[in-house]
């Protein structure tokens, strides 16, 4: 399974463990039990995700938030860009970097499998951000023999998993730890050990500035207090008085006396359905039966949950080793039977039920790819009105036809009545709709025509003796319409209006020039007739 | 006994029997008994009309489209529309299927909510089966029979629509319609000989009861300038139970 299937990591913050009631007091008081902990770091993290997940051909790489550069690769730093940069100067001072939109979903979502490796040597992983992660150090230290093998395991088991070079810290209290392992180098020296109770002597000379509250730590400079140490000197009561509890808190980390524990994370449940073929089938029907049971069984473990599947993503393997993936919706939450309907309608695309496949397949994923408590899907006592009635009834069609038999209409943006016109099958929602409250210049003048041919149908209009009507570059008819022909039937035109020319995006590729006729013929039927390059057409008729 | 006996002679004396011939006589009472049979089936039906617009709905027989009906149109999809129109407003689900080219703006134009709306485009040879599966949860159903149905797919059909309370219309004929609407004498006004665009037309919209045989039509506005769908003031092409409404 790729880790781009798989969904973002919950990631807990301290400030959850601040804000539990178990721990009312912080933790420094004297004789407080401050835990021994370990914390992993991944340098320059964004970078090593940003890689992992665009696969840049440089390694100079740049990612860029809001204009201005975010994070740096190494070789990116020697050419002197550095955080806060300008994208334009930074491409000035590095002409081969590669700039890339920062998004911290790829952090998350990378750093996601790091961690569940991480997890199989041992339980109780907190994740603090992505790419550090903090874990109680007695259980492994015992294994490994010794706090700094412990550490120099697991580093090397991140950097395996593909985590860059990892470095380690091991020290009194979360904080501390972090500051160990962000001052360690890298190498051999890459694990940093601060032994129990030397915290405040390690802090002691670091600056002030590591804590994370900018007002404070400005204010603290200009009180003439730069480093840790100097900060930890303070009386402890004189801080609570003048910066409340949070002053209070920072007041104990920096002298070392950082007691919250650790709130390892709880692996998320997975949900994952797979089914493997073997030999590979190749028709639809028997891929679809294959699949039932399964399907039963994913939305059984959602159940058991307490959610609801509202989105779905379904992965096709074939043994030409060919990838379909895609995600449905579900305008309520899928049962199994939605399920088994979504895998045979991707399978079969457009064809019938029963056709073969170009290539076996070998494998079905089944991912949730939205869900929601199940006491927001539950139906009322005496049911959900008419809605549920109307959602059965186009699904069973929708099971007999296909998923895009059944479609909901609106109206788009556009100038064609083609364009105008939106169709999204039943259950999705629709995507990349033009505004329709735009003006629009050229659309056809109301009343509009009750039948639109899709496709439109190729005509002919001659002129009185009988010559195709044409219009030149200027926009002067040949000649009067007099007659409009399809296949064998002749109709009289009677009065006619026109040519409009409809002239759309003429700066680029996909220019469309075309001219526009309304002609009413000797049965008083209307057409709009269209002539463009291929001739003549019958686009719509008022009837 | 006696009563009937007496009723007997008492026919035997009026003078209108002796006028008819037996064979008169006997049509007759066949459509008295017909008459009879019919208020007896409808009398749950014609209390159930579904909201129609009021310029065709005194052309229809009971004065609006019936629900568990089936009505045929003849091609003319902005007839079409103007019926949908009525329920739509009112909060019915429209579904339209094996109709691909079924203008979707202007049904919104003529009052349709396109949030009702389902559209089917292409059922292909199920056409009857997905017929029926909507017809069990939409108000108002369009369908176009690729081929003539068997006579009874088209009466389990009915009975479903009587059943479900839907009503029908069908694009082309069908054997058991309780009307038949149609258009004729189209004019269209606002368009010239190279000049102007098509603004708005005058047709006569003839309704054919199926059960009286007896066509009503009426000038209409389909649409007028303003697009609204009314009575036109112009000399009507036949009877009309309505009273004219000013035009302007």
């Amino acid at each position: 399974m790729s880790p781009h299937t798989r969904r973002a990591a919950p990631i807990r913050i301290p400030a959850d463990a601040a804000l539990s009631p178990r721990h009312p007091g912080g933790g420094e008081l004297p004789g407080a039990t401050i835990p021994r902990v370990m914390v992993l770091w991944c340098p320059d993290w964004p970078i090593t995700a940003a890689i992992h997940e665009a696969r840049p051909a440089s390694d100079a790489v740049a990612l860029i938030d809001k204009g201005l550069v975010y994070a740096s690769s190494a070789a990116a730093r020697a050419d002197g860009v550095t955080r806060g940069l300008r994208l334009r100067e930074a491409q000035a001072r590095c002409p081969a970097l590669v700039v890339l939109d920062y998004d911290p979903a790829v952090d998350n979502r990378v750093f996601e499998p790091i961690i569940a490796g991480l997890e199989q040597l041992t339980p109780h992983v907190q994740v603090l951000r992505p790419g550090m992660c903090a874990l109680r150090v007695r259980g492994v230290a015992q294994y490994y023999g010794g706090e700094k093998g412990a550490a120099l395991a697991l580093a090397g088991r991140m950097d395996e998993l593909g985590a860059g070079q990892t470095r380690a810290g091991v020290a009194d209290g979360i904080f501390t730890a972090e500051q160990a392992a962000r001052g360690s180098r890298g190498g051999h020296g890459r694990v940093r050990v601060v032994a129990p109770g030397e915290s405040a002597a390690f802090l002691a000379p670091l600056d002030v500035g590591l804590l994370d509250d900018a007002a404070l730590v400005t204010l603290l400079r200009r009180l003439g207090v730069r480093t840790l140490g100097n900060f930890a000197a303070l009386p402890a009561d004189d801080v609570r008085t003048r910066f409340g509890e949070p002053g209070r808190r920072l007041h104990a980390l920096a002298s070392g006396r950082d007691s919250w524990p650790l709130v390892p994370r709880t692996p998320p449940d997975d949900f994952d359905v797979v089914i493997d073929f073997e030999p590979a089938l190749d028709r639809v029907d028997q891929v679809a039966f294959g699949v039932r049971t399964a399907a039963e069984r994913f939305i059984d473990a959602l159940t058991a949950a307490k959610l609801a599947c509202t989105a779905i993503r379904v992965e096709l393997l074939s043994d030409a080793a060919d990838v379909s993936e895609r995600v449905w919706l579900h305008p309520r939450s899928f049962t199994p039977a939605d399920v088994v309907d979504r895998v045979r309608w991707q399978l079969q695309g457009s064809g019938v039920i029963d056709a073969g496949l170009s290539a076996g397949i070998i494998r079905v994923n089944i991912t949730p790819e939205a869900v929601d408590a199940i006491g927001n899907h539950e139906s009322g006592l005496w049911g959900t009105g008419p809605d549920e009635r109307i959602h059965h009834g186009l699904s069973r069609v929708q099971s007999m036809l296909g998923h895009g038999a059944v479609l909901m209409p609106s109206i788009g943006g556009g100038r064609t009545l083609g364009d105008r016109q939106q169709l999204v099958a039943w259950g999705d929602r629709p995507v990349g709709v033009r505004q329709v409250a735009q003006p629009w210049p050229g659309r056809l003048p109301v009343p509009l025509p009750g039948t639109v041919f899709e496709p439109r149908h190729p005509v002919h209009v001659f002129g009185a003796g009988g010559v195709a009507v044409v219009v030149d570059e200027r926009g002067a008819l040949s000649a009067a319409p007099a007659e409009l022909s399809a296949g064998a039937t002749v109709l009289g035109i009677g009065s006619w209006a026109g040519p409009w020319p409809v002239d759309e995006r003429w700066w680029s590729q996909d220019a469309r020039r075309c001219w526009r006729f309304q002609a009413v013929d000797s049965t008083g039927c209307a057409w709009l007739l269209v002539l463009d390059e291929g001739g003549w057409w019958a686009e719509a008729r008022y009837d | 006994m006696f009563e009937y006996g007496h009723m007997s002679t008492a026919a035997v004396l009026t003078p209108e029997p002796v006028i008819d011939e037996p064979a008169a006589r006997s049509t007759q009472s066949v459509q008295q008994l017909q008459a009879r049979i019919r208020s007896m089936q409808a009398t749950k039906l014609d209390s159930r009309l579904i909201p129609t617009h009021p310029a065709i709905a005194g052309l229809l027989p009971g004065g609006g489209l019936k629900q568990g009906a089936v009505y045929s149109v003849e091609r003319s999809a902005m007839l079409l529309m103007t019926l949908l129109a009525g329920p739509s407003a009112a909060g019915s689900w429209c579904a339209v299927v094996g109709v691909p080219e079924f203008g979707v703006e202007a049904a919104q134009r003529f009052g349709i909510d396109l949030e009702r709306l389902v559209l089917v485009p292409h059922p292909g040879d199920d056409w009857l089966t997905v017929t029926a599966a909507v017809a069990d949860v939409m108000g108002v159903v369009v369908t176009r029979p690729p081929k003539r149905a068997t006579d009874s797919s088209i009466a389990r059909l009915s009975a479903r629509l009587r059943q479900r309370g839907a009503t029908l219309l069908v694009l082309g004929s069908w054997p058991q319609s309780e009307a038949m609407l149609s258009l004729s004498q189209s004019q269209w006004h606002g368009i010239g000989e190279g000049h102007g665009h098509l603004a708005a037309r005058e047709v006569t919209v003839t309704v054919t009861n199926r059960v009286t045989g007896r066509p009503r039509s009426a000038r209409l506005w389909l649409p007028d300038a303003d697009e609204q769908v009314r009575r036109s003031a112009s000399a009507s092409a036949g009877f009309s139970t309505m009273p004219r409404e000013a035009t302007g």
